[in-house]
Order: C-alpha cells, then sequence, then structure tokens
C-alpha cells in the first residue's frame, strides 16, 4: 500500500481524533486505513509517553523472555507514513460535545468530526489501608513493568495480590527474576473464572513446585510500611513481609470521561453494533465499552469490534454481534486452556479426563450435541480444536465417544467405537501405565477366571492404581468375555469406579491432602464430585490427616455444617452434652432458661440420657450456644456422625446390684471420645452388673461391669436390623477398658466405609479380625489408641464454642430481608 | 432499594460461600435461597424442596445441583427441577451480578411473599 504524508492545515478531509494509543485505539485505526487510507485525518492522544505496543506480552516482557522493542506493534514509522499525529504522554481530561473538541492535560486543545473513544481500563485497587504507600503498583502498562524490573534488581520478596491471570504472570515473572513471591488469592481456586476447581488444584500444585507461595482464601486486611510498603496484613492476621506489592484483582472499564461528557454509560461506554456511542459522532472500541450487556477483558474481542467499527465507518455495516472468548495462561511450561462457559448445569454433559501420571486433566461440556465450554490443564495441545467446535456451534453427537480423547483420535475414523479400538490393539500394547500390563496379560487373567473388574485388579493388578485405564479394562471383559462380566463391589458413588476402600487405601498411599487432590489422582469423572463422595472423602482425609486436614464445610451435611439436628419444618434441635447421663441444677437452669426464651416448643429425653431442645431457629443457634456454653455446656455433637453418647446405669455408687463404677467409667469414656468424627454416629453405654440397664449389648461399644472386672461388647446397634454385640473380650481393669475401647474406635474409624456402622462392618470384615487387631496384636492395639489420641488432641474443640464467638456468622443469618410492604431489601 | 426498581439488590458475592448458599428472608413467604457453584455462577430459587418442602439452602451443593438435606433429592439450580428419577420442580427467582453485586428479581420475590 501507498503511505503519503499529507499537512493537516491543507486537509479538508473529516478529522478523526482517537483518545487511546492502546491496542484498540491503533488497532480500529489499521482498519480504517486497510479499507480507505484517504478518507480521514487522524489524531490520536495517549496517556503514555510511547508508541502502540502489544500490552499482552508485557508478561514476557517481565519474564525476561521480550524487550520492550520486540513487543511495539506500530512503530514511530508508521505514524509518520500514514500522516497520523501522535500526542504521547498528555491524556486527554475533557471532551466538549457541543462544540466537538477534546482537551489534554498539558492544554492542547482539538476539535473532531468524528471521535473515537480507546481509553480501556484502569486496574482495581483494593481500598485497604496503605494502598497509596510506594512499593504498591499494578500491572498494567509499561510504567508498571518497569517498576516491577526495579524492584526485582534489589531481590527481597513480593506479594501478589490476586490469582488470576494477572496475578499469576506478575508473580510468575517477578519469581524468575528472583523475587521470593507469595500469591494472595481471596477466592479457593486459582483463576477461578477460567478453571474448575480440579485444574485449579493442578496449577496451585505446579507454583509451588516451583517456589512460590500461594494462599488460596486469603483475605488482605491492610497494606503496612513506614514511609513505604513493608508488608500485607490479612485478616486473619498473618503478617507478609514484602518490598513491592503488585495488585492484580481486576480491571474496570476506564469511562470516567465518557460519563462527564454525557454518554450513555453502564459498566462500560454503551455502544450499539456498529461501535457507535450515544452520539452519533463518538464512536468506543476496546475494553473500556459495554456491547450487549457484556464487557470484554481480552484481545480477542476487540479485533472483531475493530472490524465491525471500520465496516460502519467506511464500508457497509456488519455489525458486531459479541464474542466468545478464550484464555491461555502465558506462563511458560505450565499449558492452561479455557473457553467458554464450564459451570455445567441442565443439560449439559461433562466429560472429564484424568490422568494423573502425565497431570493431565481436561473436561469437555457438551450441551444438546454442541460444544459449550473447555478447560485443557497439563495438555492444551487441542485447545483451539474445541473452541473451533465451540463457535462454529458444530454437532459433534458423532463424536462424542471420543471427543475427549482430542482431534488426533477423534478423526481416526475407524477408531470411533472405544471397543473396536481395544480389539484392534496388539497382544503386547500396554493397557494399564501403572503396572505396566499388556492387553495380553489381561486378556489372560480374565481367560483364567477373573471375570469381574476387581478381580482383574486383584490378580494382574490393571487398573488398581490410578484408574485411568478402567474403561479399557471393562472392554476387553467385555470383548472376552460377552455377557459374562460380573459387576464388582458397588463404587463409591457415579464419579468414580473405584471403591470406599480403594480410594480410602490410595489417599492413605499416595499421601493425598485435599478433596480435588483426590479427584485428579483417582480420575474422578464428575467436576465436583456428588452429595455422596464428598463427605466420604471429607471423612477419609481427615482420619488420615489429622491436625493437618483442613476440614470442607461445604463437603458435610447441614447437621454437621451447623451442629445442629435439621427437623422436618426446617428448625433445628440441639443437645448439649451431659457427659455419662449426669446433669446438675445449674445445667437444667440453663436448659429452662434457653427453652423459654427462644420458645422452643419441646424438650425430650433422648434415648441416649440427653436433654434435646427443639424447634430453635437457625438464626437463634449462635445465641442458644452461647447461653448453654455460658453454663458449662459444649455440643453433644448428637447430629454428627461422631461420638454420640455415653449411656450409664447409676453402678456401684447407688445400685444395689453394682459391681464397678459404670457412671464413673461412663463419664471417662465420654471425656476421652467426645468430639472424635466417625464413618457413622456411634454409642457407647456401661452398665454397673449383667441387668445390663444400660442397655450395653446394644451399642457400637458396650461395658458391662462384673465382679472380676470388665466385658467389652462391640458392634450392637438398634437401627432397624436390631443387632445385639459380640463379646470381644473381658478385661480386668479400667484403664484396659479405656484403652481397648479407643483401639477399636480407631479401627472402625480407619477401617469402616463411610456411613457403614460397626454392626454391617464387623459382619463384613469378621469378628476374628477384629480381635486379632485389638486383642491378640498388643503393640498393634497400642499403636491404634496412640492415634486416636493423637487426633483427639486436634478434634475436643467445642464446635458451639466457636460458632457462638462468631466464627462462620454468615451461616445462620439471612442475606438480606425482604419486606414486600415496604419494598425495601 | 427503590419501589420501583427490576432487582433487588441483595449483598456482594462473595458473601455467598462458594460450593454454599446464603438465603433471603421473605416477610409472610418462603425464604429465598441463592446458592454459588465451586464455578462462581449464582442461582437463586425458592427456599422449599418440591418433595416435602425440606431447606434447599442447607443442601450440598455440587456441579449445578443441590441434594435436598431431608431425603437427598437432587434439584437442579438452574431450572429448580427435580433430577434423576424424582418428578417435581421448585420455582426459580431470575439472578444477575453487577459489579460483584448480586441483584434478584423484584417480580419474582413478590410473589414468594404472595
Ligand atoms: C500484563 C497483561 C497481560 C495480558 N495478557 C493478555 C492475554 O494473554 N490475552 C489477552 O487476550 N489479553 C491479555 N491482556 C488484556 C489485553 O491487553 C487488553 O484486553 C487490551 O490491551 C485492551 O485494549 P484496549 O485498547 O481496550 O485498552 P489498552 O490496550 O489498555 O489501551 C488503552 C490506552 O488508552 C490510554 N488512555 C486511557 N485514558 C486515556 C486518556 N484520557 N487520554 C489518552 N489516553 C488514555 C491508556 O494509557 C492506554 O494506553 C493482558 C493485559 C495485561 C495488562
Ligand atoms: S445394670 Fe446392674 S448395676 Fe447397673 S443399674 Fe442395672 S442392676 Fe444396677
Ligand atoms: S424434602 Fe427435599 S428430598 Fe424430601
Amino acid at each position: 500500500m501507498e503511505h503519503r504524508p499529507i499537512k493537516a492545515d491543507s486537509d479538508t478531509r473529516e478529522h478523526l481524533v482517537v483518545i487511546g494509543n492502546g491496542m484498540a485505539g491503533c488497532r480500529a485505526v489499521e482498519e480504517l486505513l486497510a479499507r480507505d487510507p484517504a478518507r480521514y485525518r487522524v489524531k490520536i492522544f495517549g496517556a503514555e509517553p510511547r508508541v502502540n505496543y502489544n500490552r499482552i506480552m508485557l508478561s514476557p516482557v517481565l519474564a525476561g523472555e521480550k524487550s520492550f522493542d520486540d513487543i511495539v506493534i506500530n512503530d514511530a514509522d508508521w505514524y509518520a507514513k500514514n500522516g497520523i499525529a501522535l500526542i504521547a504522554g498528555d491524556p486527554v481530561v475533557a471532551i466538549d460535545r457541543a462544540a466537538k473538541t477534546v482537551t489534554t492535560r498539558g492544554g492542547v486543545s482539538e476539535s473532531y468530526d468524528k471521535l473515537l473513544i480507546a481509553t480501556g481500563s484502569d486496574p482495581f485497587i483494593i481500598p485497604v489501608p496503605g494502598k497509596d504507600l510506594p512499593g504498591v503498583i499494578a500491572f498494567r502498562d509499561m510504567d508498571d513493568v518497569a517498576a516491577m524490573l526495579d524492584a526485582a534488581e534489589k531481590g527481597g520478596s513480593a506479594v501478589v495480590i490476586g490469582g488470576g491471570l494477572l496475578g499469576l504472570e506478575a508473580a510468575h515473572g517477578l519469581s524468575l527474576r528472583g523475587m521470593k513471591v507469595t500469591v494472595l488469592h481471596l477466592m479457593p481456586t486459582l483463576m477461578e473464572r477460567q478453571l474448575d476447581e480440579a485444574a485449579g488444584w493442578l496449577l496451585k500444585q505446579a507454583l509451588e513446585a516451583r517456589g512460590q507461595t500461594i494462599l488460596t482464601g486469603a483475605d488482605t486486611a491492610e497494606i503496612v510500611g513506614d514511609g513505604r510498603v513493608e508488608g500485607v496484613i490479612l485478616k486473619d492476621g498473618t503478617l507478609i513481609p514484602a518490598d513491592l506489592v503488585v495488585m492484580a484483582v481486576g480491571i474496570r472499564p476506564s469511562t470516567a470521561l465518557a460519563r462527564e461528557a454525557g454518554l450513555a454509560v453502564g459498566r462500560g461506554i454503551q455502544v450499539d453494533d456498529h461501535m457507535v456511542t450515544s452520539d452519533p459522532d463518538v464512536l468506543a472500541v476496546g475494553e473500556c465499552v459495554e456491547h450487549d450487556g457484556q464487557v470484554y477483558g481480552l484481545v480477542a474481542p476487540l479485533w472483531d469490534m475493530c472490524r465491525s467499527l471500520a465496516d460502519g465507518l467506511v464500508e457497509k455495516p456488519t455489525g458486531y454481534r459479541g464474542s466468545v472468548t478464550s484464555t491461555k495462561l502465558k506462563v511458560s511450561g505450565i499449558d492452561v486452556f479455557s473457553a467458554g462457559d464450564f459451570s455445567g448445569g441442565d443439560g449439559c454433559e461433562d466429560i472429564v479426563l484424568r490422568d494423573a501420571s502425565r497431570g493431565v486433566y481436561k473436561r469437555v461440556i457438551v450441551k444438546d450435541d454442541r460444544i459449550v465450554g473447555a478447560v485443557l490443564y497439563g495438555d492444551t495441545a487441542d485447545g483451539n480444536w474445541y473452541f473451533d467446535l465451540l463457535k462454529k456451534q458444530e454437532d459433534v453427537s458423532d463424536l462424542r465417544d471420543v471427543l475427549i480423547f482430542g482431534q488426533a483420535f477423534a478423526s481416526g475414523g475407524g477408531q470411533a467405537d472405544p471397543k473396536a479400538a481395544v480389539a484392534a490393539l496388539s497382544d503386547d500394547a500396554e493397557i494399564c501405565g501403572c503396572n505396566g500390563v499388556t492387553k495380553g496379560q489381561v486378556v489372560s487373567c480374565i481367560a483364567k477366571g477373573a471375570h469381574s473388574l476387581d478381580a482383574v485388579r486383584g490378580t494382574c493388578k490393571a487398573s488398581a492404581s490410578c484408574g485411568s485405564c478402567t474403561g479399557l479394562v471393562e472392554n476387553l471383559l467385555a470383548l472376552t468375555l460377552g455377557d459374562d462380566v460380573q459387576s464388582g463391589p458397588k463404587t463409591m458413588c457415579k464419579c468414580t469406579s473405584f471403591g470406599h476402600d480403594d480410594v480410602r487405601r490410595e489417599i492413605v498411599a499416595q499421601e493425598m491432602r485435599s478433596i480435588p487432590e483426590v479427584m485428579q489422582k483417582l480420575h474422578w469423572a464428575t467436576p465436583d464430585g456428588c452429595s455422596s463422595c464428598r463427605p466420604a472423602l471429607n471423612y477419609y482425609l481427615l482420619c488420615a490427616l489429622p491436625g493437618d486436614y483442613v476440614d470442607d464445610q461445604q463437603s458435610r451435611f447441614v447437621n454437621e455444617r451447623l451442629h445442629a439436628n435439621i427437623q422436618k419444618d426446617g428448625t433445628y434441635s440441639v443437645v448439649p452434652r451431659m457427659w455419662g447421663g449426669l446433669t446438675n441444677p445449674t445445667e437444667l437452669r440453663a436448659i429452662a432458661d434457653v427453652v423459654e426464651k427462644y420458645n422452643a416448643p419441646m424438650v425430650k429425653v433422648t434415648g441416649g440420657q440427653r436433654l434435646d431442645i427443639f424447634g430453635i431457629r437457625k438464626e437463634d443457634l449462635p445465641a442458644v450456644w452461647a447461653d448453654l456454653n455460658a453454663a458449662g455446656m459444649v455440643s453433644g455433637h448428637a447430629y454428627g456422625k461422631a461420638l454420640r453418647t455415653v449411656k450409664t446405669c447409676v453402678g456401684s455408687e447407688w445400685c444395689r446390684f453394682g459391681t464397678q463404677d459404670s457412671t464413673g467409667l461412663g463419664v471417662k469414656l465420654e471425656r476421652m471420645s467426645w468430639g472424635s468424627w466417625m464413618p457413622h454416629k456411634f454409642k457407647i453405654a456401661v452398665s454397673g452388673c449383667p441387668r445390663n440397664c444400660a442397655e450395653a449389648t446394644i451399642k457400637d461399644f458396650g461395658v458391662v461391669c462384673v465382679d472380676s472386672g470388665y466385658e467389652l461388647h462391640v458392634g450392637g446397634n438398634g437401627g432397624i436390623h436390631v443387632r445385639a454385640t459380640d463379646l470381644l473380650c473381658k478385661v480386668a481393669t479400667e484403664q484396659e477398658a479405656m484403652d481397648y475401647c479407643a483401639a477399636f474406635i480407631q479401627l472402625y474409624r480407619e477401617e469402616a466405609r463411610y456411613l457403614e456402622r460397626t454392626a454391617p462392618w464387623i459382619e463384613r470384615v469378621g469378628l476374628d479380625h477384629i480381635k486379632a487387631r485389638i486383642v491378640d496384636d498388643e503393640a498393634g492395639r497400642e499403636a491404634l489408641r496412640a492415634r486416636f489420641l493423637y487426633s483427639q488432641s486436634f478434634s475436643q474443640d467445642d464446635p458451639w464454642a466457636q460458632r457462638a464467638e462468631g466464627a462462620e456468622a454468615e451461616h445462620h443469618a439471612p442475606m438480606a430481608r425482604f419486606t414486600p410492604q415496604k419494598e425495601i431489601a | 432499594m427503590t419501589s420501583t426498581a427490576e432487582w433487588l439488590d441483595i449483598g456482594w458475592v462473595d458473601q455467598i460461600p462458594v460450593r454454599g448458599s446464603r438465603t433471603v428472608q421473605v416477610e409472610g413467604g418462603d425464604d429465598i435461597a441463592v446458592f454459588r457453584t465451586a464455578e462462581g455462577k449464582v442461582f437463586a430459587l425458592l427456599d422449599r424442596c418440591p418433595h416435602k418442602h425440606g431447606r434447599l439452602s442447607q443442601g450440598i451443593v455440587h456441579g449445578g445441583a443441590v441434594a435436598c438435606p431431608l431425603h437427598n433429592w437432587r434439584i437442579s439450580l438452574s431450572t429448580g427441577e427435580a433430577l434423576g428419577d424424582d418428578k417435581g420442580c421448585t420455582p426459580t427467582v431470575p439472578v444477575k451480578i453487577d459489579g460483584g453485586r448480586v441483584l434478584i428479581c423484584r417480580a419474582s420475590t413478590l410473589k414468594a411473599a404472595a
């Protein structure tokens, strides 16, 4: 194309003035020039003192992979050749639409025929004390990068607030430059707008492995420093020293100029399909605009906007229709891709592939046979393919079965039937990578009688580790046996092909530490599990890592979350602990007061000898607990999969038949075991003689005192199928009774499946197994007991006391109230 | 909030726990349960299970559904329909997010009170 410099004064062409020398402003001009280079006389105002550069490449500049010169899009020559006047380093401060002029801070005034606003966005600065201290910066332009490079030269530590795309890129760059970096992210998942939990977890692992500290759920309270930033304080009081703080928590369309000029502004400057604002002579493009209710923070939509803008100005209007966006994280060596909507919902089918050994996670969301979203981690090669199918809204029903394996596999034609694909494999093809098992070995093990998935796992170990080859093994079973496949023991739920025992074993063997980690390593087929597996996983982790694992409240049933029993009308009942069934006037008075004060309609003596206060409203719970705590009472855990009560009779202290102090022993047992989480509810009873008034032989653990000592009983329950206990053994002293009880509880905690009470557990594993572990194996018993007591050192916190003090108060209060008469929210 | 507003501002998105919910109390009617999924989407339903009126706000949220705390029916957050073999539907309340604030539809909220 030929470029002719044109002198402004003799120029009679329409005058186009552009505010914003960024990616959208300049691109719009390029699009106009490409269509009709002679149509407009152009003048661009830019706040930054430099030519137009590729803003998204600031991250590689910070990381040292590129220099500023490498990222310039249009150099001074381009402006000159195209006769574009650039006023750089002097921001426009006012638009006068009546006079059709703009004025800069330096006092330059310019009149226009058409005005284009492309002011981009302003970084959002969270309004905490200390935000204006020197050393606190945003990550938006070249000046910010220069400030970061300066700081990095001196070394020291940096805190990046915000674990989104920008924050992580800043953190990566600073850490490559030798700073010690901590990322603070408010949400539990990094890049939560782009990634789901599973992918976010992988990303966190990868960044931590590179030496960054990533704190999720971290809420910044204050930035501190004497004249210059010295650290960041979180709401929980943690202080993190910092020589540099980068705020990358989000951006806001830069609309101040437009708003002051009286243009229509919502979240951004409102434009129509041709990028025209509420004033026909003023256009706007880029991150500063709102189109059809949407604002964008990525470049791809800007290109679409700029095309429509140029078409509207110099050619036939085409019209912008909004954009679907995709994102990649530009951190070298960590591949992350996200596109479209992956929030699931109705009619949406999630196809998930997890390959733990390669650190790959892929999730494609299909709705009505069309792809609506995709998240890829570790292997993003197919990102563009999915994005293309998504944008074109192509019907993928034919590819459904193989879609997740990617383009290469899906276009392999004949392999679209997974069974045929397995049949076509040669005998020495590897099926199970973890255990190095070939197809031939699996087939011969099936031929020798392993007719179920579990039998195969047990015999040749295929699919027994990470489970990613489960589908292949199942196909081999189906191919080899036809209809004779036996379905194995039930899997935990439809989210996984593993049973409870396998999951537990793997959690311990692989030292897994969080629910997303388990889901990734064991190839969960759903993004965040379901109401069956989540509570179970939470329990298994809690049991495996006492004191270490952070309980996931959202994976608990409401009773455990609120520490009270939900009743059919939505109110709650509250049971204070009464040790061994004992009480006294203070406690009784406190209970009576609570009943009156909160209008509880009923109080009932429970089967476990406690008082249950019914009909408490959710919002009153914290106050009720505070009142009960004040009288010295703690939660009875009557709502939990936990130790509930220890029922006792009066024993030798009062009863004429009593042989031992059954009440005293009951109190001691309850003091030892309260607060412990279990696979299911757990009840204990102690009777003072074989008359057994405390009904100890239908409890999970029962003690019957006899003249010569204590009979220990296990595995009873009074549920639908009443089961009397089995006699475990007899011991001579109270101390032994306590020790055996602790060991038994721990064995149950470690071995039973979630929601399995002691009775079915014992019937499943056999009483002999339990005797062997607890009675015959003295060292083993001692170890179990020690593990139980260790775990109790963390769990004997009264949840009521914490709540009464205001912990998680938001669980109780409504978020807002609406009174229709007054119509105020 | 003015009486003419179509949308009621009920607070910040961050006030709703991820994979959890909060409620809006409606005087003289059913509460509204406002949910936030793992992926940050926000939905609102009448806080009343179609089965036996369990408080959906107290259930476990997973994917785009909530499991009722009373008998474990799964209810879709976006349509209010019971999923799987169960049949029944809970009214939904339109929600939108604007600048981090959660807004719910005033007309539907009034209906909840009716
Ligand atoms: C570090 C970083 C990494 C990014 N990575 C990616 C990525 O990987 N992929 C992606 O798609 N997007 C990425 N983005 C986002 C992308 O850069 C933006 O979407 C894009 O730059 C927006 O273009 P724009 O023209 O609307 O705004 P900008 O490019 O920000 O341009 C606006 C310009 O207007 C100027 N201006 C503002 N007010 C005035 C005024 N009153 N007078 C004169 N001039 C004014 C500003 O100084 C600025 O130069 C990244 C952004 C950053 C900061
Ligand atoms: S179990 Fe024996 S000791 Fe206890 S109350 Fe009954 S009769 Fe008395
Ligand atoms: S009331 Fe919700 S499942 Fe029964």
